[in-house]
Order: C-alpha cells, then structure tokens, then sequence
C-alpha cells in the first residue's frame, strides 16, 4: 500500500536523520570540548600527580638528580612536628590558630551584618558597597596599608590610642599580637564575601515564614533562633566549607606584613603555604614543599567530603 | 524550586525583608544604622589613609596627621617616572584581559557543550572537570614552575605572559556555572535553528551566547578582578621587574633597607583605586558574581 510505504520510508529517513545527527552532535562536542580537556589534563591533572610524585622525592631543580626517597619528607615532616619548636611546627599551629579564630569570628560579624544590612532600605546600597570593596581589592596592597596602620608612633591604630591615653601597642613587631593583627586584616577583608553570601542566603527565606511569627508574636531572637537560623543553614554550611579552605591557603597577607615576608617575629605569623614558598622557592627543597602541599591538599579534601556528606544527608 | 538566577537572587524588594517592618521598632533600626555605620568606617579608613598618605610629602609620614598639610603629588610623578610601575601596570591589564577573554570564550563553549549535548563520556569528564577545583593552587604552583622552566613549546615559560596566564585561561568555576546558565537556554530554539541549518559553532555563537551574555559578563568581570588581583603564581612566574605585575612589583618595592611608606601607599593607591571606580560601577553585576559563584578569582 502506498501510504504505508510512505510511512516507513519516511520513519526510516527521520530514524537516519536523527541518528546522524546525534553522532554529528557527539563528534561536535569533543572538538568543542577538545582544548579545556587538553588543558585540564595538562595544567591540572598532570600538575596534581606531579607534586604527589614529587613529594617522594629529593626534588632540588639545581641538582643533577633527583632521587627517590620513598616516604623521607612525609617523615621529616612528622619529625618537625614532633620537635618541641620548629618552623613547620610553628606554620601549622599558627593555620590552625587563624583558622579556629578567623572563621567564626568573620561569619559571626558577617551574620549581624547581613541581618542588618536586610532589613534597612534607606543607604542599603551604599553600605553593601562599602563591605564589599576591601573584599574586590589587592591583598597585597591593602596589606602594606594595614601593615602601615599597625606601625608604632606614626601607625593610625597608634596615633588613635595616643589620642585616648592609651599605651602604645608593638602589633607586627610583637610574637604575641602579630597574628591578631594580621588576622584582622584577613577577617576585615573577607568579610564583604561572607555579607555578600548571607544576604542572597536570606533573601531565599520565603516571607510567609515571617508573617506566619509575627502573627505568632515571636520575639526578635526567637524568629532568628526558629527561623533564621535553621533555614540559612546551607548557606553556613557553604561559608564555613569555604571559609575554612581559604584560611587553610592564607599566604599572601603574611609574606606582605612581616619583615621581609618571614612569617616573623619568631615564626608567630607563618602559615603552612608560606613555608611552602620558602622550602620550594629560597631553599629549593621542593620536595618537601611538595609533601607539605599533598598535606595541605588532604585537609581540603576531608574538608570538602564533610560538606559533601553534610549536604547530601540533608537532601534526604 | 526555583533556579537561581541573578534576576531573583537580587530582587530588589526581598522577601525576608518583612520581620518588624509593622511594629516600629525604631530603637532596633537606629541600633542597626549605628552598627553599620561604624562597620562601614572601619571599612573605608584605611582606603582613606591610603590615600591621604600618597599625597602627603615625604617628611610629612612620620608625623601624626591624618591628612596631609601640604599635600602633593610628587609621589605620583615619582612612582611613575622612576619605578616600573606604568610596566607593572601594563603586564597587569594585558594578562587579565587575555585570561578575560580566553576565559569567556572557551568556558562559555564548554558549559554550552555540558547543558546541551549528550555524549558517551560526558559525566566522567564533567566529573573530573570540577574535581580539580579541590586541588589548591599551591600544590600546583611547584610543578607549573618546573614546567615553566622547561615547556613542551617555547624555550622557557618564566617572565612571558603566557607563562604568567596560563594557569587561569580556562577555569572550572566558570565552566560550572556557564552549564547552569547554558540549560536556560530552550532547546525547540537550537533544533529550529539546526533545521534551518546553522552550524554547530554558529548555535553555540548566535543562539546562546547572546541570551546567557549576563552570565558571560559577570564571569568577565571577575575573573578579570581575580587576575589583576592575583599574586602568589605571578609572584613565582616572574623574575625580571620588567615583567612583574602590579601586586609582585608593590610586594617588591620595599627591597631596599628602608621602607619608602610614602610611594608603597601611592603605588597601593594607583592600583587600587581605578578598580574599585569600576567595581562601584558595576557592583551589581559583581554582587550577583559573588553569589552566584561563590568563588574569588
């Protein structure tokens, strides 16, 4: 029949058609996709096995070889540990001080902040840009001008405290206040960020929640405690996650505010990565450097599986 | 639930914004307007100190005086006729905007190819894809400059902008969030336009390129922050002053024994401030960057 023969034919054309151009679309999508995954193999992926496979060995580049040394740095390091002072040790233990006072703090002023900033109308523009200025700035820049701040005599922060009789503060130039002051910096500059993330965060709280508690008469604290707060949770989940990271990787403001970017006075500011750049790139030890990274990159990942299980766990 | 995309991320009237707005609390909002404002100085201080102190002459830095008494701009003419800071300035611009571009390009084509076509392979890659974005920088950065110093192509990588750029051509934030923007993009409008028949390059080109160009920009914009303010890579991938980019050459200019206070702040000053006029003009779109990513640079 004539009409049926027209169907098949043209369901057998369609069917051709469609496959050719589902094949056309696949070999389409690998010359597209042909150069990011040259460039993830090579600058990513390839770099990432190297330092591993570095980190095993004697890795000085002016040296003629490089030899094996199996898990010699991974021990060096697990030595500088355990020795009662020692830079590793002191890079670290001031991380982890940073770390453990550095991201509470910022998100708790980020969190008042933005709760804030949400409710205002008048000025509200202005002040976003304000907070979030430091945080779209050079670090290096605005360090040197912190650094500045904390000088003794002519330093801001210590021409202030003469004004109000106060006594002079040594900041920078004091083992004890150096890591304050240089967290400062690092919390004042991130904050923005954090301002920035809570406020979409609330911003995705549906109102009807709100006016359900005012018909309620909750209390201010109650509204954020019932409310507030367990709905931003995702939102503090990703902070805390992120926050973490980049105070893990905490470099550049150190090697800007101390004496000739020591992590001084007495290794008080020194962080892990900056003793990756001194050991790689002054004493050219780069494989140990390399083993302090893979450590590095270990807490990352731990890091981020956390996140991964806290998440999911809530999805379900 | 509803996606997230910046046109309802960034209401303007915003839904939670209800709590007390009908009882009055005024104590409450001047409390907050207090609060905030004291923040906000804290915030900008010591942008206007740095400032201050760039036009301040040079006996004038140790004394105690906010502003300058007789200020001047011999520091500008010094840090731009004996330093290399206009150079610094240079390398700067072209490797952010090279990395810009590049970044634009090739991440908006991947998270296309990621939204919209189907191919064996393509969770594996995509998976691989955002893995690498747990492997920090650091740990990469000592075998980039053993790379560098000894590449597949090229004699050496170290003080090009090549080398200083590489790193950042294609990143894998970008890609991520070009695929969610991508998969707005109606599919009846690419398979019209294949019948009619455009090319594969040309859909990606005219069809969705054009309607995720918000997207686009806000990964331009900062991805372009990312890089002028990027510093511990072009700290390493630069030896010659010649070459250094803004942050490494202000990192550097206190080489000598003594601390020149008074151009360091200047040199800060010049590299800040331009940036922080564009940031004010478009800090919509870099707000809505900031969310929408959740990432610096």
């Amino acid at each position: 029949m004539a009409t049926s023969h027209h169907t098949s034919n043209r369901a057998n054309a369609d069917k051709r058609f469609r496959w050719t151009l589902a094949r056309r679309k696949v070999v389409w999508a690998y010359i597209f996709l042909a150069i990011p995954i040259i460039f993830f193999a090579y600058i990513r992926i390839y770099p990432a096995l190297f330092a591993f496979q570095m980190s095993l060995h004697d890795y000085n580049p002016l040296a003629a070889e490089q030899p094996y040394v199996g898990l010699e740095n991974y021990e060096k390091l697990i030595d500088e540990l355990n020795k009662r002072k020692s830079p590793t040790k002191a890079a670290f233990q001031n991380t982890a001080n940073y770390l453990l006072l550095g991201v509470p703090i910022q998100l708790c002023l980020a969190l008042m902040i933005s709760l804030m900033l949400n409710e205002i109308r008048f000025m509200s523009t202005f002040y976003r840009i304000m907070f979030f200025l430091p945080f779209v700035t050079s670090t290096i820049a605005i360090a040197w001008v912190f650094r500045m701040l904390y000088q003794p005599r002519f330093g801001l922060i210590n021409v202030m405290l003469q004004l109000v009789s106060l006594p002079q503060q040594p900041f920078l130039n004091n083992p004890k206040q150096a890591l304050p002051s240089v967290l400062s910096l690092v919390i004042w500059q991130g904050m923005g960020f954090a301002v920035i993330i809570f406020l979409a965060g609330l911003k995705q709280i549906p109102r009807t929640y709100y006016e359900a508690a005012e018909v309620d008469g909750a209390s201010r604290w109650h509204t954020f405690r019932f409310i507030t707060l367990p709905l931003l949770n995702p939102t503090i989940v990703f902070l805390l996650v992120l926050q973490t990271i980049s105070f893990l990787r905490m470099f550049a403001p150190v090697l800007a505010m101390t004496e000739q970017g020591r992590g001084g006075p007495l290794d008080s500011t020194t962080t892990v990565v900056l003793r990756v750049y001194r050991e790689a790139f002054t004493s050219f030890n780069m494989g140990y450097a390399s083993s302090l990274t893979v450590v590095l990159f270990a807490f990352i990942l731990i890091i981020t599986i956390i996140q991964l299980r806290v998440t999911a766990r809530r999805i379900n | 639930m509803e996606s997230i995309t910046p046109s309802n991320l960034f209401r303007e009237h915003s839904d939670s914004r209800a709590v007390g707005s009908g009882r009055g609390e005024w104590k409450y909002r001047a409390f907050s307007y207090l609060v905030l404002t004291v923040c906000a100085l804290t915030m900008v201080v010591p942008f206007i100190w740095m400032l201050s102190t760039s036009f301040k002459p040079e006996k004038e830095i140790l004394r105690r005086n906010f502003f300058p008494n007789q200020a001047t701009v011999d520091n500008y003419s010094e840090v731009i006729t004996e330093t290399d800071l206009p150079l610094w300035y240079k390398n700067s611009f072209i490797v952010a905007v090279f990395s810009t571009i590049s970044v634009a390009f090739f991440d908006s084509l991947a998270g296309y190819v990621f939204a919209k076509y189907q191919f064996p392979g393509k969770r594996p890659i995509f998976i691989i894809f955002l893995t690498s974005l747990m492997v920090p920088t650091e740990m990469l950065i000592i075998p980039w400059f053993i790379m560098s110093s000894n590449p597949p192509i090229g004699g050496t990588w170290v003080d090009t902008y090549w080398g200083i750029a590489f790193p950042g051509v294609i990143t894998a934030s970008g890609i991520f969030l070009m695929r969610q923007f991508m998969q707005g993009v109606p599919d009846e409008l690419l398979d019209a336009g294949r019948i009619d028949g455009v090319s594969e390059f040309g859909l990606y080109w005219r069809v969705a390129v054009p309607l995720s160009l918000p997207a686009i920009g806000a990964l331009c914009i900062f991805n372009f922050l990312g890089n002028w303010n990027a510093f511990i890579w072009p700290l390493i991938a630069t030896s010659k002053s010649e070459m250094f980019t803004l942050p490494v050459g202000i990192q550097l200019f206190s080489s000598e024994a003594q601390t020149p206070w008074n151009l360091i702040m200047t040199g800060a000053s010049l590299s800040v401030v331009p940036l922080l006029i564009v940031v004010i003009i478009f800090q919509r779109y870099i707000i809505e960057g900031i969310a929408l990513t959740g990432l610096k640079g």
